[in-house]
């Protein structure tokens, strides 16, 4: 599923995923049961916002203060690609 | 160099149940030897800095170690996704309570049907009541809940009923997985093989149960490889990914090959990151140099390695074969005659085989002759008793 997540929505990484930094890679890792998914910098950044609180419009605002281009659909499918995989939950306002 | 992501660390053989279709070595009595808490935990540090993220300790059944807690909570320290595998035999609610607190991440259960009966004679043991009561209380202490289930001729027509159960107990992930022959199933092959028609209707349902269950439970179906025309990309390739601890420290590309006539290399003797980067076991099947016809020239060798070493070795007694498995492999009449047999309408001739359950192996303390349980007597015959 390729349609991004709701702006509105608060998102947060699911009780059975946990993101670690990995020394031995120099990056930070998502980890679930059976899963490893290696993150760039900009994904390991968007994660750590998936707190719950923050709604994606939020996120997507912070990362524009951080990055220069940011391209909001890209962000949405991230997400929506961690839900898909129960790894990351949307929560409403 | 690619580093391994996982490591599956058989903390034992000892197991109380005795299924048919363990994949665990035959002469489980030579295992006795346990690597200490200690080496177990220099291990995980090793393996942590070779880049191991996902640990799995399994067995036998790891609950039989009495310092899993401790062994969690090392590996816990190190950062890693700890996931324990177990027949939840022994899974009592303060275990579980210190298993949690030491950082354990995952719970996988096995299942072996969706009712008593039959699960306990599959198991060897009345099992099935304290399974359903550990995976209650697993998801009551907030971890996410994996049910393992082997497939086989028995279980496979009570598939949508397992699903049920796997629902109703809302587990987050359900591994159907069918028999893998090696061990103890290889031993037992002709009387697990599913029938073709058995493999089709579970394939229809596990589908619709997919699709039903999308985004509340994760089906993940592993295909029977007698019945697929290319071969498993065995662990994801020979040494690339994964690596295998067993009970006394001998470290295996995958965990069925401590059959094959290489050479043997343990912990107690060398440390991990040489065993992975440099032994002659790791580098035996390592890429696609080693690889014979019709393997070598093939655009899959990069999608399936040739499939399994294992297998290759249980067919022809040449691991260096390619997988039999393979349409295109020279051996792969032999698969096709088993396959065949298996579909022989058997009711009336008599000649089913009987499965032979796994043998139950004593603690190394009170070691004695090894004690055979009271059979498969139980598995259901065409009467259904």
């Amino acid at each position: 599923m390729d349609e991004g997540v709701s702006s509105t929505k608060r998102p947060r990484l699911a009780r059975q995923a946990r993101m670690v930094w990995d020394p031995v890679r120099q990056r930070h890792v998502l980890l679930a049961p059976e899963g490893v998914l290696l993150l760039n910098e900009t994904g390991a950044v968007i994660v750590s916002l998936c707190d719950g609180n923050r709604t994606v419009a939020d996120i997507i605002a912070e990362l524009r203060q951080r990055y220069d281009r940011v391209v909001e659909h890209e962000v949405q499918n991230f997400i929506a690609r961690l839900v898909d995989k129960r790894w990351m939950e949307l929560h409403d306002a | 160099m690619l580093r391994p992501f996982g490591m599956l660390a058989e903390l034992t053989y000892r197991c109380p149940l005795h299924c048919p279709y363990c994949s665990n070595p035959l002469n489980l009595e030579d295992y006795h030897d346990e690597l200490t808490t200690a080496e177990w935990q220099r291990v995980f540090a090793e393996a942590r800095e070779l880049g191991v993220l996902q640990l799995h300790l399994s067995g036998g059944e790891p609950l039989l170690r009495r310092d899993l807690v401790e062994l969690v909570a090392s590996a816990h320290e190190l950062g890693m996704y700890t996931n324990l595998i177990t027949s939840a035999i022994g899974l009592t609610p303060r275990r579980a309570e210190q298993l949690r607190a030491a950082g354990l991440d995952h719970v996988q259960i096995s299942i072996q049907a969706d009712e008593a009966v039959l699960s306990d004679q599959i198991a060897g043991l009345p099992a099935f009541a304290q399974k359903l009561a550990a995976a209650r209380l697993v998801k009551s202490l907030g971890w996410p809940l994996t049910l393992n289930v082997v497939l086989h001729r028995y279980n496979l027509d009570r598939l949508d009923r397992i699903l049920e159960l796997a629902e109703s107990l809302e587990a987050d992930r359900i591994e159907l997985a069918n028999t893998q022959y090696y061990g103890w199933a290889w031993r037992n092959r002709a009387a697990l093989l599913p029938s073709k028609a058995q493999i089709e209707r579970a394939e229809a349902i596990v589908r619709a149960a997919q699709e039903r269950l999308a985004g509340r439970m994760e089906i993940i179906y592993v295909i029977p490889d007698y019945y697929s025309q290319y071969p498993k990309p065995c662990m994801g390739g020979w040494g690339r990914s994964q690596l295998t601890v067993i009970p006394n420290g001998d470290v295996l590309p995958c965990p069925a090959a401590h059959i094959l006539p290489l050479p043997r290399v343990s912990v107690r003797e060398y440390p991990l990151s040489w065993i992975w980067a440099e032994s002659p076991l790791f580098q035996r099947f390592r890429g696609t140099d080693w690889m014979p016809e019709p393997c070598r020239s093939c655009p899959r060798r990069t999608i399936d390695f040739g499939g399994c070493r294992c297998q290759a070795f249980l067919f022809t007694g040449d691991p260096a074969r390619t997988d039999p498995i393979c349409h295109l492999s020279p051996d792969h009449w032999m698969v096709e005659e088993i396959v065949r047999r298996a579909n022989d309408d058997r009711d009336g001739q008599g000649e089913q085989a009987r499965p032979v359950p796994r043998v139950f192996v004593r603690l190394p303390r009170q070691r004695q002759a090894t004690t055979p349980i009271g059979g498969l007597r139980g598995l259901p015959n065409k009467e259904g008793k």
